[in-house]
């Protein structure tokens, strides 16, 4: 069993079950991408994919390195601009959103901009917003998929890129945010996350294969909080790693180079 | 809703929203047809002005004008004002050249999957460049802003964080429904740059695929340079003008460019190349590899046709043009 599939690959498996068939999706660059693409190959093949840039229900046949690139528009219903995805999730049409982050805290908050103090001179400057302060304030469930460590699980997240929610309960009302939406699920390197309802907390729905709560605290900056009916993540099945493998990722660009 | 303070930023407004003065301004602008194609080289040295304000169409990797963004590191432009919007090559090229010294930042530094640019992220934790912050969706919607002549638009993103601290947007009350918005100023750059698949030699352009900011990009420059993959009779232009986002009166130069996204990607045409890309990457490690990096691909090259040729000319460019996905009809 052991070395069946990496982190990696469990990660992109574990996310891909959270997008339910005939829901809309605007997808981040990177391992969100090979995720709604691993959904749309195995058990939501009516998942409507968006981008940012335009593209609007593709049919992805090979994983863009951009998500303007000409593979995010292979097979389209549509193929539009930026306002006219923006304005989509800005009217409540929007069911998913699903970013890769550098920082998180447990309140969902993301960090992309920097690390430091000083945004006119940053210890490390970070790509910014992106579209992921729109996406995360304008789509009704955000997801995000993130390597799971103390420097990336953070009490305070350098610089308050995107909104999570916020300080708490209410807060994101209060800001003026659409009502109903927020973060939804984490998906680590060590376990899936969800959010405790009352609290509006970070809270483990399930850890990964071999994983303690344990090991959770130790990579985890804030107090985590486990749902009592704390379970163990599902394995990739053969089907979803076969998919992944030859049809999602050959290259592994996403799920790294497979040694054999 | 909107029990809570009202929260102000502190980020630098670069461009105002002078509706006004830019009514003036297009009124002014002439609508005579003239033929309109020159060189790259005369594009920028006439159109792209030392302390512009500058900003590049496409999705940074896709659909770039890579021989405008050359030109003006090879004219060695300096002080412009750069609207960080959708940036990943086109930043990468201007912060190897140092060329600007504010920025509005929406997507700045890295390149997507493939990392992030060495030399970009030194030019900007250097202190060298004022920046401002904004998102995707927002930057975009100043450009629409600025498109429809008013001089703000109202939206529901950025509030809550410090996105929207260090920008340059204003919390506002909806007049309707008292709820809080963001009021985003309408954004006129100087000069822009758009690739397109082809056009007239009065700027009549088209754009096959997703067209991300540039309709509204195109609208709110004061002055636009359009490259082209294709120059065209303006009967093809009538012929199928569902196909057209830009109207020749928009369009101050039209310079033909053959694989002028290279080594971006071009919907339809050619895919990206991403060795290339990581060969700039590569580059940019060591101050002094990335000098002589510049000096033989943009400093010591004559104009875009001569990079061509140093990465592998007709033969190279066949193999991306194999590699794109899209096929028209």
């Amino acid at each position: 069993m052991a070395n069946r599939y990496n982190l990696m690959e469990l990660m992109v498996c574990v996310a891909a079950r959270q997008l339910e068939d005939g829901k809309t999706a605007v997808i981040g660059t990177g391992m969100p991408l090979a995720a709604a693409m691993l959904a749309q190959k195995t058990r939501a093949p009516n998942l409507i994919i968006m981008f940012e840039a335009g593209s609007i229900a593709p049919q992805l046949v090979k994983l863009p390195l951009s998500v303007a690139d000409s593979y995010t528009m292979t097979g389209g219903l549509m193929l539009s601009n930026m306002d006219e995805t923006m304005a989509t999730c800005q009217r409540g049409v929007v069911d998913y959103t699903f970013l890769g982050g550098a920082q998180i805290d447990m309140y969902g908050n993301l960090n992309s901009t920097m690390i430091g103090t000083d945004i006119q001179k940053p210890k490390v400057r970070l790509p910014g917003s992106g579209g992921a302060n729109d996406l995360a304030s304008l789509c009704w469930k955000t997801l995000v998929i993130t390597p799971h460590d103390q420097r990336r699980f953070v009490a305070q997240v350098d610089f308050l890129t995107t909104p999570g929610y916020l300080t708490g309960p209410g807060a994101r009302e209060a800001a003026g945010l659409p009502a109903g939406t927020g973060p939804y699920k984490v998906i680590s390197t060590l376990a899936l996350m969800g959010y405790e309802s009352e609290t509006k907390r970070m809270c483990v729905e399930s850890l990964h294969p071999g994983v303690t709560v344990e090991d959770i605290r130790a990579n985890t900056g804030f107090e985590m909080l486990f749902a009592d009916n704390l379970i163990i993540t599902l394995e990739p099945t053969d089907e979803e790693l076969d998919v992944l493998r030859t049809q999602v990722d050959p290259l592994g660009l996403i799920i790294g180079k497979r040694s054999t | 809703m909107s029990d809570g303070e009202m929260n102000t930023s502190m980020g630098t407004l670069f461009s105002p929203p002078d509706v006004e003065g830019a009514r003036q301004f297009f009124a002014a602008k002439s609508r005579v047809l003239t033929d309109k194609l020159m060189s790259v080289s005369e594009a920028v040295t006439q159109f792209v002005h030392d302390g512009d304000y500058f900003s590049s169409g496409g999705f940074g990797m896709i659909r770039i004008s890579t021989a405008v963004l050359h030109e003006i590191v090879r004219q060695r432009k300096k002080n412009l004002g750069f609207a960080g919007h959708t940036s990943t090559h086109d930043f990468e090229i201007l912060a190897a050249g140092r060329c600007f010294d504010r920025c509005d930042v929406a997507y700045i530094v890295g390149l997507e999957v493939c990392g992030l640019s060495p030399q970009a992220r030194r030019y900007m934790e250097s202190g060298a460049v004022q920046v401002t912050e904004w998102s995707n969706a927002t930057l975009g919607w100043r450009l629409k802003a600025a498109a429809m002549g008013v001089p703000f638009l109202p939206a529901r993103a950025l509030l809550g964080t410090e996105t929207f601290k260090y920008s340059a947007a204003k919390e506002i009350l909806c007049p309707f429904t008292g709820q809080k918005l963001a009021a985003l100023p309408a954004l006129y750059p100087d000069v822009s740059v758009i690739h397109v698949h082809r056009a007239d030699v009065y700027g009549n352009a088209q754009i096959d695929g997703i067209s991300v900011a540039d309709w509204d990009l195109a609208r709110a420059s004061k002055r636009l340079i359009l490259t082209t993959e294709q120059v065209v009779d303006t009967s093809e232009i009538r012929r199928t003008p569902e196909l057209t986002q830009i109207p020749y009166w928009l369009v101050d130069a039209v310079c033909h460019v053959p694989y002028g996204s290279y080594p971006g990607n071009m919907p339809y045409e050619y895919y990206l190349d991403k060795e290339h890309l990581n060969e700039w990457l590569e580059a940019e490690k060591d101050v002094a590899t990335l000098d002589a990096f510049l000096q033989k691909y943009i400093y010591g090259t004559q104009d875009f046709a001569e990079y061509l040729a140093l990465k592998g000319g007709e033969e190279h460019l066949a193999e991306l043009r194999a590699r794109e996905p899209l096929q028209r009809g």
